[in-house]
């Protein structure tokens, strides 16, 4: 038995393991070291699958050796493979600048509950991307989901716990529409293996059962990806979370909910002819269109920093959405592309705010009036992943951007192009009144005492920065996983 | 025989329903988890009728016996009900540091204290 026959089990079982470890050990630094071993070992397995996937195609790993579709199969192809470094690798970085930030929102004996909860966190998200089980994902869903939810709860300001219970019911109602609708395809194909699914949902699609499970579905997993109007619960989360833990949620819990959505509803039920039918692209293109927009203007009127970028991230979900509406190779990779690249811009800008609200103790607007001078290597990478956020050219925003509208005209609806390109400039205000305040308010008595972040947070910062413009000046690479991605999914939707 | 044989169904929707408006409509905390565990137990119901075949016995092989439920959809709800009282526990734990934070877990007061607080 080689080991790397079982990457794909190791991937998951080892932050699993490591995460009643921390616990038990209670000293934070050491819950801290472990957390940063195993978030980087996820990182360099996750890497190897990706590298195996592209050279030899998807890998089928059965747990226990039972052969699907009656045990659980572990499926790696493209797509899975791009998600699993997602996260693997915003989990590598976050581990890294973690301890500082942690040491500095949370109290001493809470500390390393938060490791252990980042590792079980780093696992759920990890499983679901890996799983080929429809009920194993709902296991790995809540698994990720109920740390999630210690994570936000863990927050110094009392409103965490009201937003941590807030998130915990919606979420809790997210979770059980997607077990009734698991259940109601169970019930007409006698199967819970998603390639099985596939094959057998044909079949049986013209009955209510069938359609109704597909609703619930589409709903179930809206809500846990925050797609417009199901992202209520998002903003409070996102602002009174540990900075630490928006970083980490930001770039890593909704984007898996995305792709949750492209294997569950396109590819179980691409090929049953219902989502045309449906009308579920035309649905999911306006939503996203509004979310686009209402995210954005919402995101300009926050004083809160934390919570303005919450809500961008309601609107960069809109973009997603739109990408994968379209239902055609370009759109679905266009779509695929932005998930990481968001994921990269998103948590190098809540990074940067971590640093700040490490210096100032606030992320309000004005209490960063003319901090750019003071904390320049933080506000120059917030900079960076601002002006991604808006696509401006040399970044990734502007590769995903560039992708959507090709795909959108493509389709032939052009005027969701401009749309795209209108809601951008509401990005423009959103991250503009940011640099205003950073860079030409005069300093007020408290901005001048700031110094620099330490090294810890602004390099894992600067790190993802760094990734932004490189993935910006030559996406060749993840385009061509995107499309490999986009490829094998569009193959399975019906016309 | 079309009602008495869909009443699991029947009691599936009505708890389904019953629980999501207790969540909609109740501002006191614990009530909502309350209605979120009805909620959860419809499903429980819904994987549980769909296992049951007439006159099927367990799934043990046993001379004339031809007719077996399906143990599956049985045992993944033994998952669940896991997951569900996890997160019940975790529900009622916010509760009590809501109760601690803010001294009083109805959401009507809570969102007043919260206004206070400013966005």
């Amino acid at each position: 038995m080689r080991l790397v026959e079982h990457l794909p089990a190791l991937l998951v079982v080892v932050p699993l393991m490591a995460a009643p470890v921390c616990f038990v050990m209670r000293r934070p630094v050491a819950a801290w070291g472990i957390s940063l071993l195993v978030s980087w070992s996820c990182l360099a397995m996750a890497v190897g699958l990706l590298a195996l996937v592209m050279q030899g195609g998807p890998i089928s790993y059965l747990l226990g050796g039972w052969a699907a579709p009656w045990g659980i199969e572990y499926r790696v192809d493209a797509l899975d493979a791009f998600v699993l470094v997602i996260v693997a690798a915003i989990g590598a970085i976050v581990a890294l600048a973690a301890k500082r930030s942690v040491e500095h929102e949370i109290p001493e004996e809470r500390r390393y509950l938060f490791y252990a909860m980042f590792l079980l966190c780093l696992c759920g998200l990890l499983g679901m991307a890996i799983t080929g089980d429809a009920f194993n994902l709902f296991v790995f869903l809540e698994i990720s989901s109920l740390s999630t939810y210690v994570l936000v709860g863990l927050g110094r300001d009392r409103r965490a716990l009201t937003a941590a219970f807030r998130y915990l019911v919606i979420g809790t109602i997210g979770a059980t529409f997607y077990v009734i609708g698991i259940g109601l395809a169970y019930m007409m194909t006698g199967t819970l293996n998603m390639a099985d699914l596939a094959v057998r949902l044909p079949d049986v699609a013209h009955t209510t059962t069938v359609q109704a499970a597909l609703a619930f579905l589409v709903i179930g997993i809206g809500i846990k990806m925050a797609a417009f109007p199901l992202h209520l619960w998002l903003p409070n989360a996102y602002a009174y979370a540990p900075s630490i833990s928006t970083a980490f949620l930001a770039g890593t819990a909704t984007k898996v909910s995305v792709y949750v959505f492209l294997r569950v509803v396109l590819g179980m039920f691409g090929g049953t002819g219902l989502l045309k039918a449906a009308a579920v692209p035309d649905l999911l293109m306006v939503i996203a269109l509004i979310g686009m927009f209402v995210g954005s203007a919402v995101a300009i009127w926050q004083a809160d920093l934390k919570r303005s970028f919450a809500y961008s991230s309601v609107a960069q979900i809109g973009y997603i959405l739109f990408g994968v509406s379209l239902l055609s190779t370009t759109g679905l990779a266009a779509g695929i592309v932005h998930l990481f690249n968001h994921a990269l811009m998103k948590t190098a800008i809540f990074l940067a705010l971590t640093a700040v609200f490490m210096r100032t103790g606030s992320v309000r607007i004005d209490a960063l009036a003319g901090i750019g001078r003071r904390m320049p290597l933080t506000m120059v990478a917030f900079l960076v992943a601002g002006l991604s956020l808006i696509g401006v050219p040399l970044t990734v925003g502007f590769v995903s951007k560039w992708y959507l509208i090709q795909a959108a005209v493509e389709a032939g609806v052009w005027p969701a192009a401009v749309l795209v390109l209108l809601s951008s400039l509401l990005a423009v205000v959103y991250v503009w009144r940011v640099v205003e305040v950073a860079w030409f308010h005069k300093a007020t008595e408290a901005t001048m005492k700031v110094t620099e972040a330490p090294l810890t947070v602004v390099v894992p910062t600067w790190v993802l920065c760094a990734a932004v413009v490189w993935f910006g000046l030559d996406a060749t690479g993840t385009m061509a996983v995107a499309r490999t991605a986009a490829s094998f999914l569009s193959q399975g939707i019906a016309p | 025989m079309e009602i008495p044989g869909l009443i699991n169904y029947w009691a599936v929707v009505v708890l389904m329903m019953a629980g999501l408006y207790t969540v909609v409509a109740r501002g006191n905390l614990v009530k909502k988890i309350i209605g979120l565990n009805v909620f959860q137990i419809s499903v429980f119901v819904l994987y549980i009728t769909m296992g049951k075949i007439t006159g099927g016995t367990a799934p043990i092989l046993a001379e004339g016996i031809r007719t077996y439920s399906n143990p599956l959809p049985h045992v993944l709800i033994l998952t669940a009900i896991v997951v569900g009282v996890a997160t019940t526990a975790l529900g009622l734990a916010l509760v009590v540091r809501i109760q601690e934070a803010y001294g009083t877990i109805e959401e009507d007061e809570l969102a007043e204290r919260e206004a206070e607080e400013g966005a």
